[in-house]
C-alpha cells in the first residue's frame, strides 16, 4: 500500500497554510501505511545561503555545539534550528559537500539538502510525526508527503520517505521496484550517493543521475518508465515544481485535483476532500506511463504532460 | 426518504441499517450524504431498495450488490461494484480501476469514464460506459456485456472467454485472443436493450463487436507464444 499526498500552490495567499493542508491530507492516508511518515516542504529560500536537514536519535548530545563545529568546516557562519530529532542547518551556499563530510564524521544523518527543501521523517503514524515537528505550522510553496507500509527494506528513519538525493530534489513512492539492487550498483559506480538498501531511494537517485547528465525532470521521469522495473506511482518535488508519473500497469492508485489555487495529489480521493473548492475542482486519475509536471517558473497555467 | 449523514452515523452503522432492510421493506429510498470518498459504502446490500450517495466514494462501493439500485452522484473509487450479483449501480462521474470485477449479474452504468481493468474477469454483469475505458479491460471476461460509447485502452479483452464487448470509438489494442466480430441482428437488438436500460442515447449501428477468437481455451503447443 503506502499513501502519498502532494500539494502545489498556485495561489500565494495559501502559502502560510501549506503545512496545515498537507498534514491533514497525510493523516487521512494513515490507513494506507502505519510504519513511518514524512513530509518534504519547499519554502524559505535566502540568497547566498542553502539548507540541510539533519537527524539524530540523540539530538541533545549530537546537536550540542554543532553550529560552531560546522561553521569551521563550512568556512562561514552556520546557524541551526532544532526541531525534535531534526535540525535545519542554514549554511553558506556552496558549502554543502564540506558540511556533509563533517556531519559524516559526527555520525549525524542528512535528511535533505537544498536551497528551499526541508524534509522531516520518522518512524510512527502521520499524526505523531506531524505533531513531533509541528508540521501544520509550516508555510511553503509546495510539498509532498508519504505514509509507509514497508515492503522492500526495514522500518527505520532512513527507510522513511521522502527521499532526497540531489539538491532540492525529493521523491515519494507507492509500489515496489524489483531491479533496485542492480540499478543501485550501477548508480554507485556513476558516483551517486545512496545511503540505504531501500528501493525508492534508488528511484530518487536514478532521477538525480539523469538530471546531472542534463535531463530535465520531465525527461528523467520519462526515461524512468524504461529503466525502472516494478510498480510505482511517484510524486517528485524540485525547487520550483512538482511532478507525477505512474508505471504502465498503473495498479497503484492516484487521484489529482486542480483549481485556480492549487494542484493536489492523493493516493485516494479521501485525501483531497477537505481542500478548498474541491467540489468544483477538476478531479482525474493520472494516466499510466504519462509524465505530469507543474512548475512555478513556467507560465502560470499547468504544464500537463510536459516532458 | 431516509437520509444518513455518514460523517455522523459512521460506516459500519450505516451499512448495518442498509443490511437490515428485508425484501418487503417499506423504506425503499435512502440517501447518504457526506461520503467523502469513504470505502465500502453500501456494500453487500440484498434488498430491493434505492440508495443515492451524494458525492464521491472510495474503494468497493456497492460491492457484492444484490437487488438494490445504488446511485453515486460523484466519482467512484477502485473496485466499485466488485462481484455484483444483481441490481444496478449508476455512477454519474468517473469510475476508478477494476469496476465491476468478477461481477455475476446486474447492470453498472458509468456516465463519465472508467479506468483500467474495467470488467476484469466479468462473469455475467453488464457494464455500460458513456465515456472511455482504460487498459486491460475485461481481462479474462467470461460472460456478460461491456458497452463502451467512447474509446477503449490497450489490451481489451485479453484472454477472454464468452464475454461480449461493444465499442463505438477506437480500441487502442486488442488483448491476446480477442478479435473483431460481425454485428449480427441479435447483437444490435441486445445492444439497443442495454443502451435503453442504461438510459444512454446512442445508435447501436455505430458500435463494433469484439470477443474471443477461442484459440486459448485449451492448450495448443502452436499457441505457446500467446500464453
Amino acid at each position: 500500500m503506502c499513501g502519498i499526498v502532494g500539494l502545489f500552490l498556485k495561489d500565494k495567499s495559501l502559502e502560510p497554510k501549506l503545512g496545515e493542508m498537507l498534514t491533514a491530507m497525510l493523516i487521512t492516508m494513515t490507513d494506507r501505511g502505519p510504519d513511518s511518515a514524512g513530509i518534504a516542504i519547499y519554502g524559505g529560500e535566502s540568497k547566498g545561503r542553502t539548507k540541510m536537514t539533519v537527524q539524530s536519535d540523540t539530538p541533545e548530545t549530537a546537536f550540542d555545539g554543532l553550529e560552531a563545529a560546522l561553521s569551521e568546516a563550512a568556512g562561514g557562519p552556520v546557524s541551526m534550528a532544532v526541531k525534535s530529532t531534526h535540525a535545519i542547518l542554514d549554511i553558506p551556499a556552496g558549502s554543502t559537500a564540506k558540511v556533509r563530510a563533517a556531519l559524516d564524521d559526527l555520525n549525524i544523518r542528512v535528511m535533505s539538502r537544498g536551497d528551499s527543501l526541508e524534509i522531516y521523517k520518522e518512524v510512527g503514524l502521520p499524526k505523531d510525526v506531524a505533531a513531533q515537528f509541528d508540521l501544520s505550522a509550516m508555510s511553503g510553496t509546495h510539498g509532498i508527503g508519504h505514509t509507509r507500509m514497508a515492503t522492500e527494506s526495514a522500518v527505520t528513519t532512513m527507510g522513511a520517505h521522502p527521499f532526497n538525493t540531489g539538491d532540492d530534489q525529493c521523491l515519494v513512492h507507492n509500489g515496489s521496484l524489483s531491479n533496485h539492487n542492480s540499478l543501485r550498483r550501477k548508480l554507485r559506480r556513476e558516483g551517486i550517493h545512496i545511503e540505504t538498501e531501500n528501493d525508492t531511494e534508488v528511484g530518487a537517485a536514478y532521477l538525480t543521475w539523469q538530471m546531472q547528465n542534463g535531463a530535465t525532470l520531465g525527461e528523467a521521469l520519462t526515461s524512468s518508465l524504461d529503466d525502472l522495473d516494478g510498480f510505482f506511482t511517484f510524486v517528485v518535488g524540485t525547487k520550483d515544481g512538482f511532478g507525477v508519473v505512474r508505471d504502465p500497469i498503473a495498479c497503484k492508485p492516484a487521484v489529482m485535483a486542480e483549481t485556480d489555487q492549487y494542484v493536489a495529489f492523493g493516493s485516494e480521493y479521501r485525501a483531497l476532500v477537505d481542500l478548498p473548492g474541491i467540489e468544483s475542482a477538476r478531479v482525474w486519475e493520472p494516466e499510466p506511463a504519462t509524465v505530469y509536471f507543474w512548475s512555478h517558473t513556467d507560465a502560470p497555467s499547468a504544464t500537463e504532460k510536459a516532458a | 426518504m431516509q437520509t444518513i449523514d455518514l460523517s455522523e452515523t459512521g460506516l459500519r452503522e450505516m451499512n448495518k441499517m442498509l443490511h437490515a432492510q428485508a425484501d418487503n421493506t417499506n423504506q425503499t429510498a435512502w440517501e447518504i450524504v457526506n461520503p467523502k470518498g469513504a470505502h465500502a459504502i453500501a456494500c453487500g446490500l440484498d434488498a430491493p431498495i434505492e440508495v443515492t450517495i451524494k458525492g464521491s466514494t472510495g474503494y468497493y462501493c456497492a460491492g457484492m450488490n444484490q437487488q438494490a439500485t445504488v446511485n453515486i452522484h460523484g466519482s467512484a473509487g477502485p473496485g466499485t461494484g466488485e462481484n455484483i450479483m444483481s441490481g444496478k449501480i449508476v455512477i454519474e462521474g468517473d469510475a476508478s480501476q477494476y469496476l465491476g470485477a468478477t461481477g455475476h449479474g446486474g447492470l453498472i452504468v458509468v456516465k463519465g469514464n472508467a479506468s483500467s481493468r474495467c470488467g476484469i474477469s466479468m462473469k455475467g454483469v453488464n457494464i455500460v460506459v458513456q465515456g472511455n475505458i482504460g487498459h486491460m479491460s475485461a481481462f479474462m471476461g467470461q460472460s456478460g456485456n461491456l458497452v463502451v460509447c467512447g474509446d477503449a485502452g490497450d489490451a481489451l479483452g485479453d484472454s477472454c472467454y464468452e464475454a461480449r464487448f461493444f465499442v463505438r470509438g477506437t480500441v487502442k489494442s486488442l488483448g491476446a485472443d480477442c478479435e473483431k466480430k460481425e454485428m449480427r441482428p441479435e447483437h444490435l437488438t441486445l445492444l439497443q436493450s442495454l443502451l435503453d436500460e442504461a438510459g444512454i442515447d446512442a445508435d447501436p449501428a455505430e458500435f463494433t463487436r469484439y470477443g474471443s477468437a477461442r484459440n486459448l481455451y485449451n492448450f495448443d503447443v502452436d499457441n505457446a507464444g500467446a500464453y
